[in-house]
């Protein structure tokens, strides 16, 4: 009986793969910009991601059926009900996915974390990412933004997705941007839609400045 | 003592959140429902796998071979998922561990080691340890409870303040012990072959 089972814990991820968060409320989008990503970026980086969906597997079994990536690239975690306890609070769980993650393909270029939905409360801890995206759509209200909340204020990105919904759920797109602007000043904010720009090029090119 | 306070505090950031020591496995299948079957079941566990566990963090506090330790605590635990759950809450305490009280002998222990015996180095006193131990091994099933079948909390911290935590950690400094809990091995992997929603690693 070895007692090596898993990766050695070690202290910190300096010096290892970068890391991104995606988070955001529930159906904001987060899965699908992964794939996007994945399909922007696969062929010219080594990924990997980690998904936190409630349920277990739905977000992994999602990326893994969209063949965006070979699936032993992707890690699920379990978050014990609590998704931003597992991003913020207690970032065991996803350390060690993460951990397996380099354990399996030594260099890569880039770890992609995404949230289970939160509310707009949830950011990562930079123990576990070094930087991070906040996805949140049209269709959960043009107001969404000027609530505000660490996820919409801090984050280093602020993606508004599904701009193409806004005429058909009455969003105000030039408010929703004009306040997203105001509550996170210097900080950039980028409108998309996947249904138009499949593969996220604008959310892509700012992954890639980060690296 | 302020540092099995810590350890055993639910914000102790060790991956201990995401484990529900079989509870989740025991609500999926209606055997805990309310109080006075969580108080069952918790009373179970403690006076199983709580006290052999505590026996363990115990023996590591004495200053007892870890390598040994390890492997006795493995021959103890016969469900496959039990042991990995154990091994990963382990590993997540001693990240932590490290960068807050780094030491030789916690060096000295393998990448995965069983939870108790990190404890057992950690905290230092015996009966600290074991009291750690035993009610972590009550502690994190009760916090699942809660969020599993929203119970009131109210209700459950009475239950678990109520436990013979104390006894158990007493008789856990004696010896160490060899205790069988097959209803919690069957749920453990039950649970890890659960298709669909799983919200726990174990």
């Amino acid at each position: 009986m070895g007692a090596n089972h898993g990766p050695d814990p070690h202290d910190h991820h300096h010096g290892t793969a970068p890391r991104i968060g995606i988070g955001g409320p529930v159906g904001s989008g987060k899965t699908a910009l992964t794939a996007a990503l994945c399909r922007a970026l696969g062929e010219q980086l080594s990924l990997a991601v980690v998904t936190n969906d409630i349920y277990t597997t739905e977000d992994a079994d999602f990326l893994r059926r969209a063949g965006v990536l070979d699936p032993a690239r992707i890690e699920a975690v379990q978050t014990g009900c609590c998704p931003h306890t597992a991003i913020r609070d207690d970032i065991t769980a996803n350390l060690d996915a993460v951990e397996r993650l380099e354990h399996k393909f030594p260099a890569l270029d880039l770890v992609i974390i995404e949230s289970g939905g939160d509310n707009l409360t949830a950011v990562f801890s930079r123990g576990l990412v070094d930087k991070q995206i906040f996805v949140v759509d049209v269709a959960g209200g043009d107001k969404v933004p000027r609530k505000g909340g660490p996820g919409v204020t801090t984050a280093d990105l602020l993606v508004i997705n599904k701009v193409d919904l806004a005429p058909l759920v009455g969003a105000d797109m030039d408010v929703m941007i004009s306040d997203a602007h105001r509550m996170r000043g210097e900080l950039p904010v980028i409108a998309q839609s996947l249904v138009e720009t499949p593969d996220a090029p604008e959310v892509a090119k700012w992954v890639l400045a980060q690296l | 003592m302020l540092t099995a306070l810590i350890l055993a505090d639910s914000r102790f950031p060790g991956g201990g959140h995401v484990h529900s020591g079989g509870l989740e496995e025991a609500a999926a299948r209606r055997l805990v429902t309310d109080e006075p079957s969580l108080e069952s079941f918790l009373h179970g566990r403690l006076l199983t796998t709580g006290l052999l566990a505590a026996g363990f963090a115990a023996a590591a506090a004495r200053g007892e071979d870890l390598e040994l330790l390890d492997l006795e605590l493995d021959a103890r635990t016969p469900s496959p998922a039990q042991r990995e759950a154990s091994r990963a809450q382990g590993r997540g305490m001693l990240r932590a561990a490290r960068r807050a009280w780094p030491s030789a002998r916690l060096a000295s222990l393998p990448a995965s080691p069983h939870q108790p015996l990190v404890i057992g180095v950690v905290v230092g006193d015996p009966y600290e340890a074991a009291l750690t131990c035993a009610y972590l091994a009550v502690s994190g099933p009760a916090s699942a409870a809660v969020r599993l079948l929203g119970l009131d909390p109210f209700g459950v911290n009475a239950i678990v303040a109520a436990l013979p935590v104390e006894e158990v950690a007493s008789r856990a400094c004696k010896e160490l012990p060899a205790l069988g809990s097959p209803a919690l091995d069957l749920l453990a992997e039950a649970h890890v072959r659960r298709e669909g929603v799983r919200l726990f690693g174990s």
